[in-house]
């Protein structure tokens, strides 16, 4: 009767030991944290112009003609706004990078006024290439750079604050940390990944992480209620074996799941265009990673607190099925 | 649960019908909307500025620039007010929104309060006194505007540049700006489509403030220019930028006054600016050009800049006249739908700028368009692998009624499609299945502990729905999240990811319900097909 294909890679009944690698799994997990946490600080984040105020300008010609990246870069140099970048990127229409598209990135010098300094740098491009257009142009002032950096953060650590009271309120305090110690981990190995890959760090970003920490919780909150189920129904089983138990349950769903997610979201990567790329691949990455935390992260932790089962037996009916006698 | 319930079926059906109905629109030309009638709705998506092109800007308001602007002229009335009632001054302090004066004579205290009284005024049309003067001993007085008056004038400033600004971005002839507050003294433009960002920065970024002010004829430049100005008196450029011209502080008229500007042409066909002033300006104007200044200069300001200082040759009496200069048609243009804008009350900074092209645009149209269905396929093709035609093909089937729904909420919310919005529907169709796979594989658990096919399928749904809605509520938070703190595109995603949550979870354990439901009605299984091979018996 199984005679659709993908029913006999996926594993239909699975009796894996995860709790007892979990200890090589927090090794790998701590030392990837603290990584990807003193990568953040050096070489440090590839701030995108959101956060660190600046503008940037997407310049392109017709097919088939080249910006002189090089000429681009000394003719902007030459005006004195201290850092500039100059990058080829992939042709919009073809997605190919044949040199005809760039973006040309650069800080608005203190006091300056914004307009006067892109336009002066539209004229420097212009000058230094020949006939260009310009598709796309961001300036963003650094007083509002600041705020929405300060905004950014405070959206990730209140996220992170009302996910730990929603498990709190919904589940048990240890399950909340838990929890918090599975999304704690995703974030910083996320922002691990957008250091090491100098993926620009952006509004969009942002908004990646916060979606990783909802898939996260996601994920979590699928072991969790089949942790708390288990542990009404066998009462009397160790807590590692309730765990591992209970992930084997939920490892088919954990599995399907994330494939399609991580599947469309390659998808996206590949074929959404520039804008997207890096939004996706921390996203996808994300993913990846909020799977494997939720099975040896969030889990196994609360096998280092316990669990009171008192209370959590109170409305349980114990109910007597053939799985009782694993091992 | 799994029972063919009456109110699922009509629920199901209900939702289809609204879902197609709202969505309908989008396939439609804009021309054929239009032609829709009135009862039909007719709201397509609404695509953000990064998918169909156009300019974002955010604006400041400067309210302390204005408000020291309102304390400078507080200043000087109380300067003038002291002189005329004869009282020595012999400090003046700048303090909290207004002026702390010392009296040479603590004696004149009482004739100076009075004199302020006066000053202070009636109520506003708000019925807030603005103005309040207060004696605070050993001959020292305050006079200041009040807290109230000061919090209105940030928020008013704010409300009369967004009418301003909208008037002057009419002018350029933009399509459907959108102009909306954001925060206290905030102001975000939104012009879709093709418009020219740099015109559009420069109409907004002036002020517009013309005043007319008479040239000093009395004392002379090379003194001011060697630092003897005189206190009434201020040295500008004349138009040309080099001329030094001295200028008395008093304002004859001002762009208040103003009632229309055109371009026009002087007698040798010069491009020059018509004006009109209302009966209060046409008034001062002809008091100001009248036989005593014959012969005298009065110069036209604009922004702090002398646009022209010409002569005057007769009394104006019906207050209108011509600004000579040497404009361009276009900066003459310009400079009319300014003035006939009215002026900004304080000056405008652009803080952020975002524009991008049609083509741009389009072009991320097409490219989220391609990556949302080479995902959907991906969807369909593993689910089906995963749990067969059956089962696999009504989590298809819910998937596509969810497209629906979130095509027809986006459109009638009218909540515009970002770019990261795309992904955030991209990321939803991956997590719609996610309810199906749940349900699922709690129906092959329970078949596998030896229930019935109809017991494991009505368990399957129980008990799925507690994870389902936890599981779902965390994305829900996470979404609520980046709408209260996220701007532009990260609302945009937000608001997808919201509503695709509801949809997806409305329509994968609805339809999985219904469909499921009338199979097992029909079909009356011995087995349950998703079932692992060794358990089935």
């Amino acid at each position: 009767m199984t005679w659709w294909p993908l029913i006999k890679v996926l594993p239909q009944k699975t009796n894996l030991h995860f709790v007892k690698y979990a200890r090589y799994a927090a090794v790998l997990s701590i030392v990837l944290c603290v990584a990807s946490i003193v990568g953040c600080f050096v070489p440090g984040l590839n701030m995108g112009i959101d956060f660190r105020g600046g503008a940037s300008l997407e310049v392109s010609k017709p097919a088939g003609q080249v910006i002189e990246l090089e000429k681009v870069r000394e003719s902007v140099a030459g005006l004195n706004l201290g850092d500039v970048g100059v990058q080829g990127i992939a042709r919009l229409d073809t997605n190919v990078n044949d040199g005809s598209t760039a973006i040309v990135r650069f800080q608005v010098p203190e006091g300056k006024d914004q307009t006067t300094v892109v336009n002066e740098v539209e004229g420097a491009i212009t000058a230094a290439t020949g006939q260009v257009t310009y598709s796309g142009v961001s300036v963003v002032g650094s007083k509002v750079s600041g705020e929405l950096f300060t905004s950014g953060l405070l959206a990730l650590g209140c996220a992170i604050v009302l996910m730990f009271a929603y498990i709190w309120f919904r589940f048990e305090p240890q399950f909340g940390f838990g929890a918090v110690a599975g999304l704690l981990h995703d974030v910083i190995l996320t922002f691990g990944l957008i250091v090491v890959l100098r993926l620009e760090f952006s509004l969009n970003m942002v908004a990646a992480i916060l979606t990783v920490i909802g898939y996260s919780m996601n994920d979590t909150v699928v072991v969790f209620d089949r942790l708390r189920e288990n542990l009404r129904k066998y009462k009397t089983m160790p807590l590692r074996d309730v765990i591992d138990l209970s992930l084997n349950e939920t490892l088919t769903r954990t599995i399907i799941t994330g494939v399609t997610a991580v599947l469309v979201l390659a998808a996206l990567a590949v074929f959404g265009g520039e804008a997207l790329r890096g939004f996706s691949i921390a996203l996808m990455f994300g993913i990846i990673v909020g799977t494997y935390s939720s099975i040896y992260v969030g889990a196994p932790i609360i096998l280092l607190w316990g669990v009171k089962r008192g209370e959590l037996n109170d409305d349980a009916k114990p109910i007597k099925l053939g799985m009782a006698s694993r091992p | 649960m799994i029972q063919l319930s009456r109110w699922k079926i009509v629920l199901l059906a209900l939702s289809l019908v609204f879902g197609l109905l709202l969505a309908f629109p989008n396939v439609l030309s804009p021309e054929q909307r239009a032609k829709l009638p009135g009862f039909v709705p007719k709201n397509a998506l609404n695509l953000g500025l990064d998918l169909q092109g156009g300019s974002y800007l955010l604006l400041e308001v400067d309210v302390p620039a204005m408000r020291a602007k309102r304390v400078d002229n507080l200043a000087e009335d109380v300067r003038v007010t002291m002189r005329d009632a004869g009282v020595n001054v012999n400090a003046t302090q700048r303090e909290e929104g207004g002026v702390v004066i010392t009296l040479a004579d603590p004696g004149q205290t009482e004739t100076a309060y009075q004199a302020l009284r006066r000053l202070v005024g009636g109520a506003n049309q708000q019925g807030v006194v603005e103005r309040a003067v207060t004696r605070e001993g050993n001959g020292r007085l305050r006079f200041a505007f009040t807290q109230q008056a000061m919090d209105s004038m940030g928020a008013s400033a704010v409300d009369q540049s967004i009418e301003v600004v909208r008037r002057r971005i009419d002018s350029l002839g933009t399509k459907e700006p959108s102009i909306t507050r954001q925060g206290s003294n905030r102001i975000v433009v939104q012009a879709p489509g093709e418009s020219d960002p740099a015109a559009l920065e420069r109409v907004i970024g002036q002020t517009a403030q013309l005043t007319f002010q008479m040239v000093d004829s009395e004392n002379s430049v090379q003194q001011a220019l060697a630092g003897a100005v005189p206190p009434d008196a201020v040295l500008m450029m004349d138009e040309d930028g080099v001329t030094p011209l001295l200028i008395k502080r008093r304002v004859l008229v001002s762009g208040e006054q103003l009632t229309h500007a055109d371009v026009t042409t002087d007698q040798n066909g010069q491009t020059a600016i018509g004006f009109r002033f209302d009966g209060v300006g046409a008034q001062r104007f002809a008091s100001a050009t009248s036989s005593e200044n014959i012969g005298k200069r009065f110069a036209i300001i604009l922004d702090g800049k002398v646009i022209s200082a010409p002569r005057i040759n007769s009394t104006i009496p019906n207050g209108s006249g011509i600004i000579q200069g040497r404009f361009s048609i276009q900066e003459a243009s310009e400079m009319v739908n300014l003035l006939n804008g009215g002026a900004l009350p304080a000056p405008l900074k652009v803080e952020e700028r975002r524009t991008v092209t049609a083509e741009l645009g389009a072009d991320a149209v097409q490219k989220g368009g391609i990556s949302t269905i080479i995902g959907f396929i991906i969807i369909v093709v593993f689910m089906l692998g995963a749990y067969g035609f059956l089962f696999g093909g009504v989590s298809v089937v819910g998937l596509i009624l969810n497209g629906l729904l979130i095509i027809a909420a986006m459109s009638l919310t009218q909540a515009s499609l970002t770019l990261p919005g795309i992904a955030g529907l991209v990321l939803t169709f991956a997590v719609a299945v996610d309810a199906n796979v749940l349900i699922y594989e709690r129906m092959r658990d329970e078949a596998r502990a030896g229930r019935s096919v109809i017991a494991s399928m009505d368990a399957g749904f129980n008990k799925a729905m507690g994870t389902i809605i936890d599981a779902n509520l965390t994305t829900l938070v996470a979404a609520a999240i980046m709408f209260i703190f996220g701007a532009g595109p990260v609302r945009g995603f937000a608001w997808t990811l919201t509503i695709g949550v509801f949809t997806s979870v409305f329509s994968s354990v609805l339809v999985a319900q219904v469909l499921l439901g009338y199979w097992l009605k029909v079909a009356k299984p011995k087995k349950l097909p998703i079932a692992d091979a060794e358990t089935v018996r």
